[in-house]
């Protein structure tokens, strides 16, 4: 079942340029005094047009940076990517990035921070606002227009952020652990919402999340990140799940269970290497 | 405590003072004197007398009205000031660290000895108490503005990045919003500044204003004079007060309410 790295991006010609294509990136930072942290080394990965990927790995394994550097927000420091076939130079244009901390504007109403992302792409405002209430209405909070984000709760401002970035309906979503501050029971009712707007639609899809249960029952590929620093890709897994899921019921499948035995008994040793390096914290 | 119980205490408080006033200032004790001396100390009949009659001949509405075009010409002036240095510093921050030690004297400096020196330029009317007052308030607007914009959280940022922003739009919709809020946070102490920008200025010398009024009264060891002044000037900034507070609901509408539960 195990697709290595190197086989999930053959070296030749591929016919289609994948949506994301991120090659031998290496990601430093510099700690002052010369001194260099290497977050992500020599890291090849690849999320065709259409295609849910799910990076996971422990904590402060740089899943996060990687994700930074598809958005265009961070430069690696070696290897390139491409988007759609074309070397990402500048911010990723094409791309939603749902942010893992609050990133809604808090002097903005719900229906304003939606509507936001299309006022900046140059649509009236009128219009701007019609679409933001559908797309409030499509995230269940029709009623909830006229809040301010701290009148909110944690989930419903995922979900104002989910319709913040989907407005703009970017070709690819590249999403940082976005449920991770939630409540079990909301990120079962959120990780559907998800699946149910993204089938209307299929983009290419980056989630990065440290809980292998919801990486496997939202995606298509789930990719192991080994603990940092310079984590690497140590491997690569097709979910042989049908669509459309239930993540509640996907979970009680066999399959599931085959795959989760499997991909954990690689992460386990990766989760408590970075247990040690970060002290169990 | 209900509301109404806290309202009454608050008023025992006063009219516990006021008649601890009354009493220490006018009965007379065994040498045939108060205990203390109202030349000194005046005495409230005196006093509301006083303000009584300011009101009522209408005396007082000239230096009330000068006092706050005062204040609110060194508000707007320094607010304006201070929003503009605080952007134009903080989006350019080689500009604020050349500036940085000279910022820190100039505001290091006890403003009062500015005054004369305002007086000299800008005369004994309105403009050298306007002056003063904006070299308070401008430096408070100044570092919130400045503190506002370079405190935006950078997830805030980022995701205005990712949703298409440029440059004129972060100022728009980021930026400003963020300067702002900080600036309104302070507003009670900018507005306060303001008024007593222009209260010393007119102490120190002019002729017209509430300022004015109490040194006129202190000159002649009018001692009712100067209390009544005291008590106009204090009325005048609760006032005042309400009104930024009433500012500050409106336009922080976005923000959680603070705790304010301790009543």
């Amino acid at each position: 079942m195990g697709v290595s790295a190197a086989e999930a991006l053959p070296a030749g010609i591929k016919p289609a340029a994948p949506a994301v294509a991120l090659r031998d990136v290496t990601i430093t930072f510099r700690m002052g005094k010369g001194a260099t942290y290497t977050a992500v080394s020599d890291a090849t990965l690849s999320v065709a047009d259409g295609e849910f990927v799910a990076i996971v790995g422990p904590t402060g394994c740089g899943k996060s940076t990687l994700l930074n550097v598809a958005a265009g927000l961070l430069a690696p420091a070696a290897g390139t990517a491409d988007i759609f076939g074309a070397p990402l130079t500048d911010l990723n244009r094409q791309a939603g990035y749902l942010f893992q901390a609050d990133s809604l504007f808090p002097w903005k109403t719900a229906l304003q921070n939606v509507a936001i992302g299309l006022e900046t792409a140059g649509v009236s405002s009128a219009q701007a606002r019609e679409r933001a209430t559908g797309w409030l209405k499509r995230v269940g909070l029709g009623g909830f227009a006229a809040r301010y984000p701290h009148m909110l709760s944690g989930g419903q401002r995922k979900r104002v952020g989910l319709a913040q970035v989907l407005i703009r309906d970017p070709k690819i979503l590249l999403m940082d652990e976005p449920f991770g501050p939630l409540d079990a029971q909301t990120r079962q009712i959120m990780g559907n919402l998800l699946l149910d707007l993204w089938s209307a639609d299929r983009k290419a899809v980056l989630f990065v999340t440290h809980d292998l249960e919801e990486a496997i029952a939202l995606s298509d590929r789930v990719v192991i990140m080994s603990a940092g620093p310079a984590a690497r890709i140590i491997g690569d897994w097709r979910v042989p799940l049908e669509r459309p899921r239930d993540i509640a019921e996907v979970k009680l499948e066999k399959g599931f269970h085959e795959l989760h035995r499997e991909i954990w008994n690689v992460l386990k040793d990766e989760v408590l290497k970075g247990y040690a390096q970060t002290g169990g914290g | 405590m209900n509301r109404l119980a806290l309202v009454g205490f608050q008023v025992l408080v006063l009219v516990i003072t006021l008649v601890a006033w009354h009493l220490l200032t006018t009965v007379p004790m065994s040498d045939g004197k108060p205990l203390v001396p109202p030349f000194f100390f005046s005495t409230p009949g005196d006093v509301f007398s006083r303000i009584w009659k300011w009101f009522y001949e209408g005396t007082i509405w000239r230096h009330l009205w000068i006092t706050l075009s005062e204040s609110a010409l060194a508000f707007v002036i320094g607010s304006v000031g201070g929003i503009l240095v605080g952007f134009w510093f903080a989006r350019k921050p080689i500009i604020a660290a050349i500036f940085d030690p000279y910022v820190k004297m100039i505001n290091a400096l006890p403003r009062i000895v500015l005054a004369p020196i305002f007086t000299l330029w800008f005369g004994l009317g309105i403009w050298s108490k306007v002056a003063l007052g904006v070299t308070l308030v401008f430096f408070i607007v100044f570092f919130n503005v400045y503190q506002g914009v370079r405190e935006v959280s950078p997830t805030v940022l980022a995701n205005a990045r990712m949703l298409g922003m440029n440059e004129r739009q972060l100022m728009r919709h980021v930026y400003w919003p963020s300067a702002l809020s900080w600036m309104f946070s302070s507003l009670h102490t900018s507005v306060g500044f303001a008024v007593v920008g222009a209260v010393v200025g007119e102490y120190l010398g002019s002729a017209a204003g509430l300022g004015y009024l109490i040194l006129q009264a202190e000159g002649t060891f009018d001692i009712a004079g100067v209390f009544a002044g005291m008590f106009v000037l204090a009325a005048f900034v609760i006032v005042i007060d309400g009104l930024v507070t009433l500012v500050e609901r409106r336009l922080l509408v976005w923000r959680p309410v603070a705790d304010d539960t301790r009543t």
